[in-house]
Protein backbone atom coordinates (compact mmCIF):
# COMPACT_ATOMS: atom_id res chain seq x y z
CA UNK A 1 0.00 0.00 0.00
CA UNK A 2 1.44 2.90 -1.00
CA UNK A 3 -1.13 5.53 0.94
CA UNK A 4 -3.33 4.34 3.63
CA UNK A 5 -6.12 6.82 4.62
CA UNK A 6 -7.36 5.55 8.39
CA UNK A 7 -10.59 7.15 10.32
CA UNK A 8 -9.92 10.84 8.90
CA UNK A 9 -12.25 13.25 10.25
CA UNK A 10 -11.66 16.94 9.51
CA UNK A 11 -13.77 19.76 11.79
CA UNK A 12 -13.95 23.37 10.81
CA UNK A 13 -15.33 25.45 13.56
CA UNK A 14 -19.21 23.59 13.65
CA UNK A 15 -18.38 22.20 9.81
CA UNK A 16 -17.95 18.78 9.60
CA UNK A 17 -15.83 18.84 6.67
CA UNK A 18 -14.60 15.13 6.31
CA UNK A 19 -15.71 12.57 9.00
CA UNK A 20 -14.05 8.95 9.24
CA UNK A 21 -12.70 8.62 5.44
CA UNK A 22 -10.98 5.36 5.44
CA UNK A 23 -9.17 3.71 2.22
CA UNK A 24 -6.11 1.97 1.11
CA UNK A 25 -4.65 2.49 -1.97
CA UNK A 26 -1.93 -0.08 -4.06
CA UNK A 27 0.69 1.10 -5.56
CA UNK A 28 0.36 2.18 -9.29
CA UNK A 29 -3.53 2.30 -9.27
CA UNK A 30 -5.81 5.21 -9.91
CA UNK A 31 -8.19 6.20 -7.77
CA UNK A 32 -10.69 8.41 -8.75
CA UNK A 33 -12.60 10.97 -6.10
CA UNK A 34 -16.12 12.32 -6.53
CA UNK A 35 -18.67 13.45 -4.91
CA UNK A 36 -21.10 16.75 -4.98
CA UNK A 37 -19.60 20.02 -4.58
CA UNK A 38 -18.53 20.95 -1.01
CA UNK A 39 -18.59 17.17 -0.22
CA UNK A 40 -14.94 17.22 1.35
CA UNK A 41 -12.75 16.21 -1.72
CA UNK A 42 -10.44 19.55 -2.00
CA UNK A 43 -10.18 18.74 1.99
CA UNK A 44 -9.26 15.40 1.90
CA UNK A 45 -6.70 16.08 -0.46
CA UNK A 46 -5.31 18.91 1.96
CA UNK A 47 -5.25 16.56 4.79
CA UNK A 48 -2.96 13.66 2.85
CA UNK A 49 -0.52 16.09 2.00
CA UNK A 50 -0.25 17.81 5.21
CA UNK A 51 -2.16 21.97 4.56
CA UNK A 52 -4.44 20.69 6.95
CA UNK A 53 -4.06 18.64 10.42
CA UNK A 54 -6.52 16.08 10.73
CA UNK A 55 -8.87 16.42 13.87
CA UNK A 56 -8.83 12.83 13.94
CA UNK A 57 -7.12 9.97 11.96
CA UNK A 58 -4.14 9.12 10.36
CA UNK A 59 -2.72 9.27 7.04
CA UNK A 60 0.74 6.87 6.46
CA UNK A 61 2.82 6.90 3.10
CA UNK A 62 4.93 4.74 2.12
CA UNK A 63 4.57 2.96 5.58
CA UNK A 64 5.36 6.49 7.40
CA UNK A 65 2.66 7.85 9.39
CA UNK A 66 2.60 11.69 8.07
CA UNK A 67 -0.27 12.79 9.89
CA UNK A 68 0.35 16.57 10.99
CA UNK A 69 3.80 16.72 8.91
CA UNK A 70 4.53 20.08 6.87
CA UNK A 71 3.63 19.98 3.37
CA UNK A 72 7.36 20.44 2.36
CA UNK A 73 8.25 17.42 4.15
CA UNK A 74 5.60 15.22 2.48
CA UNK A 75 6.36 16.76 -0.83
CA UNK A 76 10.32 15.36 -0.37
CA UNK A 77 8.87 12.13 0.45
CA UNK A 78 7.35 12.26 -2.90
CA UNK A 79 4.31 13.31 -3.11
CA UNK A 80 3.20 16.22 -5.68
CA UNK A 81 -0.18 17.48 -5.98
CA UNK A 82 -2.33 20.17 -8.54
CA UNK A 83 -4.37 22.89 -7.10
CA UNK A 84 -8.01 23.26 -8.25
CA UNK A 85 -7.56 26.77 -8.32
CA UNK A 86 -4.31 26.99 -10.08
CA UNK A 87 -1.39 28.81 -8.25
CA UNK A 88 1.46 30.05 -11.09
CA UNK A 89 4.21 31.54 -9.90
CA UNK A 90 3.21 34.55 -12.08
CA UNK A 91 6.87 36.53 -12.80
CA UNK A 92 8.24 33.23 -13.27
CA UNK A 93 8.76 31.70 -16.42
CA UNK A 94 7.23 28.44 -17.19
CA UNK A 95 10.22 26.60 -17.59
CA UNK A 96 11.37 28.14 -13.84
CA UNK A 97 7.82 26.88 -12.49
CA UNK A 98 8.55 23.68 -13.38
CA UNK A 99 12.43 23.85 -12.04
CA UNK A 100 11.25 24.51 -8.39
CA UNK A 101 9.37 21.13 -8.60
CA UNK A 102 12.27 19.50 -9.78
CA UNK A 103 14.71 21.55 -7.94
CA UNK A 104 12.79 21.39 -3.98
CA UNK A 105 11.13 17.93 -4.68
CA UNK A 106 11.48 14.56 -3.61
CA UNK A 107 14.78 14.26 -6.17
CA UNK A 108 16.12 17.69 -4.74
CA UNK A 109 18.18 18.21 -8.34
CA UNK A 110 20.43 20.67 -8.94
CA UNK A 111 19.31 23.92 -11.09
CA UNK A 112 21.46 22.52 -13.96
CA UNK A 113 19.88 19.30 -14.22
CA UNK A 114 16.23 20.84 -12.76
CA UNK A 115 16.42 22.58 -16.26
CA UNK A 116 16.82 19.08 -18.16
CA UNK A 117 13.86 17.65 -16.19
CA UNK A 118 11.83 20.39 -16.58
CA UNK A 119 12.28 20.85 -20.46
CA UNK A 120 11.58 16.73 -21.08
CA UNK A 121 8.52 17.45 -18.76
CA UNK A 122 7.10 20.59 -20.70
CA UNK A 123 7.37 18.65 -23.44
CA UNK A 124 5.37 15.57 -22.11
CA UNK A 125 2.68 17.93 -21.11
CA UNK A 126 2.71 19.60 -24.57
CA UNK A 127 4.01 23.21 -23.26
CA UNK A 128 7.41 23.23 -24.36
CA UNK A 129 6.75 26.24 -26.92
CA UNK A 130 5.64 28.49 -23.32
CA UNK A 131 8.91 27.37 -21.78
CA UNK A 132 10.18 31.48 -21.69
CA UNK A 133 6.85 33.13 -21.42
CA UNK A 134 6.11 34.20 -17.74
CA UNK A 135 3.63 31.82 -16.37
CA UNK A 136 1.13 34.97 -15.65
CA UNK A 137 0.55 35.02 -19.19
CA UNK A 138 -1.24 31.77 -20.10
CA UNK A 139 -4.53 30.54 -20.34
CA UNK A 140 -6.30 28.53 -18.06
CA UNK A 141 -5.83 25.15 -20.13
CA UNK A 142 -1.99 25.88 -20.37
CA UNK A 143 -2.32 27.28 -16.56
CA UNK A 144 -3.97 23.34 -15.80
CA UNK A 145 -0.95 22.09 -17.99
CA UNK A 146 1.45 23.74 -16.15
CA UNK A 147 0.09 22.74 -12.54
CA UNK A 148 0.55 18.93 -13.68
CA UNK A 149 4.03 19.48 -15.01
CA UNK A 150 5.33 21.16 -11.70
CA UNK A 151 3.84 18.40 -9.91
CA UNK A 152 5.36 15.64 -12.42
CA UNK A 153 8.84 17.55 -12.51
CA UNK A 154 9.66 16.08 -8.64
CA UNK A 155 9.14 12.79 -10.15
CA UNK A 156 6.81 11.90 -7.93
CA UNK A 157 5.45 8.20 -6.34
CA UNK A 158 1.90 9.43 -5.89
CA UNK A 159 0.57 12.45 -7.58
CA UNK A 160 -2.76 14.44 -6.88
CA UNK A 161 -4.63 15.75 -8.94
CA UNK A 162 -7.63 18.29 -8.42
CA UNK A 163 -9.79 19.19 -11.26
CA UNK A 164 -7.12 18.93 -13.94
CA UNK A 165 -9.88 18.76 -16.24
CA UNK A 166 -12.36 21.20 -15.31
CA UNK A 167 -12.41 24.35 -17.48
CA UNK A 168 -11.49 22.45 -20.21
CA UNK A 169 -12.57 22.14 -23.87
CA UNK A 170 -13.50 17.84 -25.14
CA UNK A 171 -10.78 17.78 -27.48
CA UNK A 172 -7.95 19.23 -24.45
CA UNK A 173 -9.93 16.63 -21.99
CA UNK A 174 -9.13 13.92 -24.55
CA UNK A 175 -6.02 14.87 -23.90
CA UNK A 176 -5.40 15.32 -20.79
CA UNK A 177 -7.11 12.24 -19.96
CA UNK A 178 -4.53 10.51 -22.03
CA UNK A 179 -1.21 12.16 -20.40
CA UNK A 180 -2.91 10.77 -16.82
CA UNK A 181 -2.91 7.49 -18.56
CA UNK A 182 0.61 7.63 -19.53
CA UNK A 183 1.82 8.85 -16.26
CA UNK A 184 0.28 6.19 -14.87
CA UNK A 185 2.28 4.00 -17.22
CA UNK A 186 5.51 5.25 -15.77
CA UNK A 187 4.38 3.81 -12.36
CA UNK A 188 3.02 7.05 -10.65
CA UNK A 189 0.19 6.32 -8.24
CA UNK A 190 -2.93 9.05 -8.98
CA UNK A 191 -5.81 9.84 -6.95
CA UNK A 192 -8.07 12.21 -9.21
CA UNK A 193 -10.95 14.34 -8.28
CA UNK A 194 -13.27 15.17 -11.04
CA UNK A 195 -16.63 16.15 -12.11
CA UNK A 196 -16.28 15.13 -15.79
CA UNK A 197 -17.79 11.59 -14.98
CA UNK A 198 -17.18 9.71 -18.55
CA UNK A 199 -13.51 10.61 -18.44
CA UNK A 200 -13.12 9.80 -14.40
CA UNK A 201 -15.13 6.53 -15.43
CA UNK A 202 -13.08 5.76 -17.81
CA UNK A 203 -9.52 6.35 -16.60
CA UNK A 204 -10.01 5.11 -12.78
CA UNK A 205 -9.63 1.70 -11.19
CA UNK A 206 -11.52 2.30 -8.51
CA UNK A 207 -13.74 5.34 -7.34
CA UNK A 208 -14.37 6.80 -4.04
CA UNK A 209 -17.75 8.85 -3.43
CA UNK A 210 -18.27 11.59 -0.59
CA UNK A 211 -20.81 13.17 0.29
CA UNK A 212 -20.64 15.80 3.06
CA UNK A 213 -18.18 14.69 3.97
CA UNK A 214 -19.16 11.27 4.51
CA UNK A 215 -17.06 8.29 2.15
CA UNK A 216 -20.69 6.87 0.66
CA UNK A 217 -19.50 4.48 -1.30
CA UNK A 218 -16.39 2.40 -2.87
CA UNK A 219 -15.77 0.39 -5.51
CA UNK A 220 -15.05 0.08 -9.43
CA UNK A 221 -16.42 2.30 -11.84
CA UNK A 222 -19.10 -0.25 -12.62
CA UNK A 223 -19.87 -0.79 -9.16
CA UNK A 224 -19.91 2.99 -8.56
CA UNK A 225 -22.25 3.81 -11.31
CA UNK A 226 -24.80 1.64 -10.21
CA UNK A 227 -24.88 2.22 -6.99
CA UNK A 228 -27.94 3.59 -5.66
CA UNK A 229 -26.86 5.62 -2.78
CA UNK A 230 -24.60 7.49 -5.39
CA UNK A 231 -27.04 8.65 -8.01
CA UNK A 232 -29.33 10.14 -5.38
CA UNK A 233 -26.73 11.94 -3.68
CA UNK A 234 -25.92 13.19 -7.51
CA UNK A 235 -29.50 13.11 -9.03
CA UNK A 236 -31.41 13.20 -6.27
CA UNK A 237 -33.80 10.08 -5.16
CA UNK A 238 -33.86 7.71 -8.35
CA UNK A 239 -36.95 6.41 -7.52
CA UNK A 240 -38.67 10.10 -7.02
CA UNK A 241 -38.88 10.64 -10.86
CA UNK A 242 -40.52 7.67 -10.89
CA UNK A 243 -42.78 7.79 -8.77
CA UNK A 244 -43.97 11.36 -9.58
CA UNK A 245 -44.17 9.99 -13.02
CA UNK A 246 -46.86 7.38 -11.96
CA UNK A 247 -48.72 9.73 -9.73
CA UNK A 248 -49.82 12.10 -12.96
CA UNK B 1 34.59 37.00 -22.68
CA UNK B 2 32.74 33.59 -24.03
CA UNK B 3 32.64 32.48 -20.62
CA UNK B 4 32.29 35.56 -19.23
CA UNK B 5 28.84 35.73 -21.28
CA UNK B 6 26.04 33.92 -18.86
CA UNK B 7 27.18 36.22 -16.18
CA UNK B 8 27.14 39.68 -18.30
CA UNK B 9 24.16 41.00 -15.61
CA UNK B 10 27.08 40.73 -13.00
CA UNK B 11 28.95 42.51 -15.19
CA UNK B 12 26.99 45.33 -15.88
CA UNK B 13 26.00 45.67 -11.92
CA UNK B 14 30.01 45.51 -10.91
CA UNK B 15 30.65 48.03 -13.88
CA UNK B 16 27.96 50.23 -12.34
CA UNK B 17 29.58 50.52 -9.04
CA UNK B 18 33.23 50.36 -10.27
CA UNK B 19 32.92 53.04 -12.32
CA UNK B 20 30.79 55.16 -9.28
CA UNK B 21 33.98 54.35 -7.39
CA UNK B 22 36.45 55.73 -9.84
CA UNK B 23 34.86 59.08 -10.38
CA UNK B 24 36.39 60.62 -6.54
CA UNK B 25 39.37 58.19 -6.68
CA UNK B 26 41.02 59.88 -10.13
CA UNK B 27 39.58 63.41 -9.24
CA UNK B 28 40.89 63.37 -5.72
CA UNK B 29 38.59 65.49 -4.75
CA UNK B 30 36.88 64.88 -0.80
CA UNK B 31 33.54 66.52 -1.56
CA UNK B 32 32.58 63.96 -4.23
CA UNK B 33 34.54 60.84 -2.48
CA UNK B 34 31.89 61.98 0.49
CA UNK B 35 29.11 61.91 -2.11
CA UNK B 36 30.34 58.48 -3.57
CA UNK B 37 30.81 56.80 -0.30
CA UNK B 38 26.71 57.96 0.63
CA UNK B 39 25.53 56.75 -2.71
CA UNK B 40 27.99 53.44 -2.28
CA UNK B 41 26.78 53.20 1.04
CA UNK B 42 22.83 53.47 -0.15
CA UNK B 43 23.75 50.93 -2.75
CA UNK B 44 24.63 47.77 0.13
CA UNK B 45 21.69 49.02 2.18
CA UNK B 46 19.11 49.04 -0.98
CA UNK B 47 20.88 45.56 -2.65
CA UNK B 48 21.05 43.95 1.48
CA UNK B 49 17.30 44.74 1.62
CA UNK B 50 16.76 43.41 -2.04
CA UNK B 51 17.33 40.18 -1.11
CA UNK B 52 14.49 39.94 1.31
CA UNK B 53 12.14 42.55 0.27
CA UNK B 54 13.18 41.67 -4.11
CA UNK B 55 13.74 37.98 -3.76
CA UNK B 56 11.42 36.91 -0.64
CA UNK B 57 8.75 39.08 -1.01
CA UNK B 58 8.70 40.25 2.94
CA UNK B 59 8.54 44.14 2.77
CA UNK B 60 11.13 44.84 5.93
CA UNK B 61 10.46 48.51 7.32
CA UNK B 62 13.09 48.59 9.92
CA UNK B 63 16.22 46.73 8.19
CA UNK B 64 17.67 49.78 9.35
CA UNK B 65 17.89 48.21 13.01
CA UNK B 66 20.97 45.95 11.44
CA UNK B 67 23.02 49.02 10.19
CA UNK B 68 22.50 50.37 13.68
CA UNK B 69 22.84 47.33 15.90
CA UNK B 70 25.89 46.04 13.89
CA UNK B 71 27.47 49.80 14.09
CA UNK B 72 26.89 49.89 17.38
CA UNK B 73 28.56 46.27 18.12
CA UNK B 74 31.47 47.24 16.02
CA UNK B 75 31.95 50.88 17.84
CA UNK B 76 31.82 49.33 21.28
CA UNK B 77 34.92 47.12 20.25
CA UNK B 78 36.68 50.06 18.84
CA UNK B 79 36.08 52.50 21.74
CA UNK B 80 35.87 50.62 24.71
CA UNK B 81 37.83 47.18 23.77
CA UNK B 82 40.39 48.92 21.61
CA UNK B 83 39.60 46.74 18.70
CA UNK B 84 41.10 47.30 14.90
CA UNK B 85 38.08 48.43 12.70
CA UNK B 86 38.64 44.62 10.99
CA UNK B 87 37.89 43.00 13.86
CA UNK B 88 34.91 45.00 14.41
CA UNK B 89 33.43 45.38 10.61
CA UNK B 90 33.49 41.03 11.09
CA UNK B 91 32.05 41.54 14.59
CA UNK B 92 28.97 44.14 13.56
CA UNK B 93 28.31 41.62 10.07
CA UNK B 94 28.32 38.59 12.79
CA UNK B 95 26.44 40.31 15.42
CA UNK B 96 23.39 41.51 12.43
CA UNK B 97 23.88 37.92 11.28
CA UNK B 98 23.04 36.34 14.62
CA UNK B 99 20.07 39.02 15.35
CA UNK B 100 18.50 38.37 11.70
CA UNK B 101 18.40 35.02 12.54
CA UNK B 102 16.89 34.78 15.99
CA UNK B 103 14.50 37.92 14.97
CA UNK B 104 13.79 35.51 11.65
CA UNK B 105 12.73 32.44 13.68
CA UNK B 106 10.30 34.83 15.78
CA UNK B 107 8.58 37.28 13.68
CA UNK B 108 9.26 35.53 9.81
CA UNK B 109 5.87 33.35 10.38
CA UNK B 110 4.20 36.82 10.04
CA UNK B 111 2.97 37.36 6.52
CA UNK B 112 2.40 40.54 4.65
CA UNK B 113 1.71 44.21 6.40
CA UNK B 114 1.76 42.11 10.14
CA UNK B 115 5.46 41.13 9.00
CA UNK B 116 6.17 44.74 7.89
CA UNK B 117 4.82 46.25 10.88
CA UNK B 118 6.82 44.01 13.45
CA UNK B 119 9.92 45.00 11.69
CA UNK B 120 8.95 48.54 12.42
CA UNK B 121 8.25 47.76 15.90
CA UNK B 122 11.68 45.76 15.95
CA UNK B 123 13.64 49.16 14.81
CA UNK B 124 12.00 51.30 17.42
CA UNK B 125 12.10 48.65 20.00
CA UNK B 126 15.90 48.33 19.76
CA UNK B 127 16.38 52.55 19.99
CA UNK B 128 14.54 52.55 23.13
CA UNK B 129 17.22 49.62 24.14
CA UNK B 130 20.13 51.02 22.87
CA UNK B 131 18.78 54.62 24.71
CA UNK B 132 18.84 53.11 28.10
CA UNK B 133 21.61 50.62 27.70
CA UNK B 134 24.92 52.32 29.66
CA UNK B 135 27.43 50.52 28.35
CA UNK B 136 26.91 51.66 24.87
CA UNK B 137 26.78 54.65 26.24
CA UNK B 138 22.85 55.10 26.64
CA UNK B 139 21.35 58.55 24.64
CA UNK B 140 24.61 60.33 24.24
CA UNK B 141 26.33 57.10 22.38
CA UNK B 142 29.93 56.62 22.26
CA UNK B 143 32.46 58.96 21.02
CA UNK B 144 35.80 57.29 18.93
CA UNK B 145 39.06 58.67 20.33
CA UNK B 146 41.18 60.72 17.59
CA UNK B 147 44.26 58.57 18.34
CA UNK B 148 42.65 55.72 16.97
CA UNK B 149 43.09 57.10 13.30
CA UNK B 150 46.50 57.13 13.89
CA UNK B 151 46.90 53.68 13.83
CA UNK B 152 45.30 53.85 9.74
CA UNK B 153 47.92 56.61 9.07
CA UNK B 154 45.87 59.68 10.29
CA UNK B 155 42.00 61.48 9.85
CA UNK B 156 42.59 61.91 6.19
CA UNK B 157 43.92 58.60 5.24
CA UNK B 158 41.55 56.98 7.32
CA UNK B 159 38.78 58.70 5.66
CA UNK B 160 40.39 57.87 2.26
CA UNK B 161 40.66 53.85 3.52
CA UNK B 162 36.91 54.32 4.46
CA UNK B 163 36.04 55.42 0.66
CA UNK B 164 38.26 51.93 -0.42
CA UNK B 165 36.78 49.78 2.22
CA UNK B 166 33.11 50.57 1.00
CA UNK B 167 34.08 50.09 -2.86
CA UNK B 168 35.18 46.99 -2.02
CA UNK B 169 31.68 45.92 0.09
CA UNK B 170 29.34 47.49 -2.47
CA UNK B 171 31.02 44.84 -5.30
CA UNK B 172 30.78 42.09 -2.82
CA UNK B 173 27.19 43.01 -1.98
CA UNK B 174 26.16 43.12 -5.75
CA UNK B 175 28.15 39.89 -6.17
CA UNK B 176 26.28 38.00 -3.51
CA UNK B 177 23.07 39.36 -4.79
CA UNK B 178 23.58 38.16 -7.81
CA UNK B 179 24.90 34.67 -6.47
CA UNK B 180 21.56 34.83 -4.70
CA UNK B 181 19.24 35.41 -7.47
CA UNK B 182 20.99 32.98 -10.08
CA UNK B 183 21.65 29.87 -7.18
CA UNK B 184 18.90 27.02 -6.63
CA UNK B 185 18.26 28.84 -2.96
CA UNK B 186 17.38 32.13 -4.71
CA UNK B 187 14.89 30.53 -6.97
CA UNK B 188 13.00 29.12 -4.11
CA UNK B 189 13.33 32.32 -2.89
CA UNK B 190 11.33 34.02 -6.03
CA UNK B 191 9.16 30.78 -5.16
CA UNK B 192 8.47 32.19 -1.73
CA UNK B 193 7.79 35.76 -3.08
CA UNK B 194 5.14 34.43 -6.13
CA UNK B 195 2.98 32.00 -3.77
CA UNK B 196 4.53 30.83 -0.60
CA UNK B 197 2.03 27.71 0.15
CA UNK B 198 2.44 26.76 -3.35
CA UNK B 199 6.32 26.92 -3.05
CA UNK B 200 6.02 24.52 0.29
CA UNK B 201 3.40 22.11 -1.41
CA UNK B 202 6.59 21.69 -4.18
CA UNK B 203 9.12 21.50 -1.37
CA UNK B 204 10.31 24.55 -0.50
CA UNK B 205 11.14 24.70 3.66
CA UNK B 206 10.10 28.15 2.96
CA UNK B 207 10.63 28.70 6.96
CA UNK B 208 14.69 27.49 6.63
CA UNK B 209 14.66 29.86 3.02
CA UNK B 210 12.74 32.91 4.72
CA UNK B 211 15.16 32.81 7.44
CA UNK B 212 18.53 32.47 5.58
CA UNK B 213 17.59 35.41 3.24
CA UNK B 214 17.10 37.52 5.87
CA UNK B 215 20.62 36.80 7.58
CA UNK B 216 22.19 37.56 3.98
CA UNK B 217 19.99 40.95 3.78
CA UNK B 218 21.41 41.59 7.23
CA UNK B 219 24.79 40.84 7.23
CA UNK B 220 26.12 43.68 5.12
CA UNK B 221 23.75 46.30 6.54
CA UNK B 222 25.95 45.25 9.72
CA UNK B 223 29.22 45.89 8.23
CA UNK B 224 28.38 48.99 6.99
CA UNK B 225 27.30 50.36 10.08
CA UNK B 226 30.73 49.98 11.81
CA UNK B 227 32.20 51.20 8.62
CA UNK B 228 30.19 54.23 8.57
CA UNK B 229 30.48 55.22 12.25
CA UNK B 230 34.31 54.57 12.46
CA UNK B 231 34.26 57.25 9.63
CA UNK B 232 31.63 59.53 11.90
CA UNK B 233 33.76 59.18 14.74
CA UNK B 234 30.38 58.81 17.00
CA UNK B 235 27.44 57.07 17.39
CA UNK B 236 24.11 57.87 18.95
CA UNK B 237 20.86 55.99 18.80
CA UNK B 238 18.87 58.55 16.47
CA UNK B 239 22.01 58.34 13.83
CA UNK B 240 22.00 54.90 14.28
CA UNK B 241 17.91 53.82 13.88
CA UNK B 242 16.32 56.12 11.46
CA UNK B 243 13.25 54.58 10.53
CA UNK B 244 13.16 57.33 7.49
CA UNK B 245 15.86 56.02 6.06
CA UNK B 246 14.95 52.53 6.46
CA UNK B 247 11.97 53.61 4.40
CA UNK B 248 14.06 55.12 2.06
CA UNK B 249 15.90 52.10 1.76
CA UNK B 250 12.59 50.57 0.31
CA UNK B 251 12.35 53.57 -2.33
CA UNK B 252 15.72 52.94 -3.94
CA UNK B 253 14.77 49.14 -4.10
CA UNK B 254 11.44 50.00 -6.12
CA UNK B 255 12.68 52.55 -7.74
CA UNK B 256 15.10 50.59 -9.51
CA UNK B 257 13.38 47.61 -9.89
CA UNK B 258 12.73 45.25 -7.19
CA UNK B 259 13.88 41.53 -7.33
CA UNK B 260 16.79 42.54 -10.11
CA UNK B 261 20.53 42.61 -9.00
CA UNK B 262 20.83 45.88 -11.03
CA UNK B 263 18.04 47.41 -10.01
CA UNK B 264 18.97 48.72 -6.31
CA UNK B 265 22.35 49.99 -7.35
CA UNK B 266 20.58 52.45 -10.09
CA UNK B 267 17.80 53.03 -7.65
CA UNK B 268 20.38 53.59 -4.64
CA UNK B 269 22.12 55.74 -7.23
CA UNK B 270 19.55 57.61 -8.47
CA UNK B 271 17.57 58.45 -5.29
CA UNK B 272 20.78 59.42 -3.87
CA UNK B 273 21.53 62.21 -6.65
CA UNK B 274 18.07 63.50 -6.53
CA UNK B 275 18.01 63.56 -2.63
CA UNK B 276 21.32 65.49 -2.76
CA UNK B 277 19.74 67.76 -5.22
CA UNK B 278 16.71 68.56 -3.33
CA UNK B 279 18.40 69.06 -0.11
CA UNK B 280 20.89 71.99 -1.47
CA UNK B 281 17.82 73.81 -3.49
CA UNK B 282 16.69 76.44 -0.90
CA UNK B 283 12.98 75.16 -1.86
CA UNK B 284 12.67 71.72 -1.69
CA UNK B 285 15.36 71.16 1.26
CA UNK B 286 12.39 70.86 4.10
CA UNK B 287 10.57 68.31 1.93
CA UNK B 288 12.91 66.14 0.66
CA UNK B 289 11.07 63.40 2.54
CA UNK B 290 7.78 64.41 0.86
CA UNK B 291 9.38 63.93 -2.40
CA UNK B 292 10.65 60.25 -1.55
CA UNK B 293 7.32 59.90 -0.38
CA UNK B 294 5.94 60.72 -4.12
CA UNK B 295 7.85 59.04 -5.95
CA UNK B 296 7.47 55.96 -3.84
CA UNK B 297 3.54 56.21 -4.56
CA UNK B 298 3.92 57.05 -8.40
CA UNK B 299 6.45 53.88 -8.90
CA UNK B 300 4.04 51.66 -7.06
CA UNK B 301 1.12 52.94 -8.96
CA UNK B 302 2.72 53.52 -12.21
CA UNK B 303 6.00 51.54 -12.98
CA UNK B 304 6.05 48.68 -10.00
CA UNK B 305 8.37 46.99 -11.93
CA UNK B 306 10.93 49.92 -11.06
CA UNK B 307 13.40 50.73 -13.96
CA UNK B 308 14.59 48.03 -14.44
CA UNK B 309 11.86 45.76 -14.38
CA UNK B 310 9.92 48.15 -16.65
CA UNK B 311 13.15 48.31 -19.38
CA UNK B 312 13.32 44.66 -19.06
CA UNK B 313 9.44 43.98 -20.08
CA UNK B 314 9.61 46.85 -22.95
CA UNK B 315 13.36 45.60 -24.15
CA UNK B 316 13.61 41.47 -23.90
CA UNK B 317 16.77 41.58 -25.39
CA UNK B 318 18.76 43.53 -22.56
CA UNK B 319 17.43 40.83 -20.20
CA UNK B 320 20.76 39.05 -20.58
CA UNK B 321 22.51 42.58 -19.97
CA UNK B 322 20.35 43.86 -17.13
CA UNK B 323 19.58 41.33 -14.38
Amino acid sequence: MILQVQGISKVFGGLQALSNVTFDLPKGQILGLIGPNGAGKTTLFNVINGVYTPTEGRVLFLGQDITGRKTYHVAHMGMARTHQIVRPLNELSVLENVMVGACFGREKRSLRSARAVAQEVLEFVGLSERAEQLAGSLNVGQKKRLEMARALASRPHLLLLDEVLAGLNPSEIAAMVETVRRIREQGVTIIMIEHVMHAIMNVSDRILVLDYGQQIAEGTPEEISNNPRVIEAYLGDPKLAERLMEGE
Amino acid sequence: MKRLQPHLGLLTAVLAVLMMGIVPIISGNPATREVMFTILRAVTLASSLNILLGYTGYVSFGHIVFFGFGGYVGFYLMTVQGQSLWTAMLAGGVSSAVLAFLLGKAILRLRGAYFALATIGVNEAMRAFINNFQPFGGPVGMTLNFKVYQQYGGAASALQLSFYIMLALSVAVVVLSYVVRTSKFGLGLLAIREDEDAAEVMGVVAPDAKTWAYVLSAIFPGVVGVLFFFKNGSVEPLDAFPLHTSIEMIVMVMLGGYGTVFGPVLGAAGYQRMRGLLVTSPIFKNVQLFVAGALLLGIVLFVPAGVVGWVRQRWPTLRRVLQ
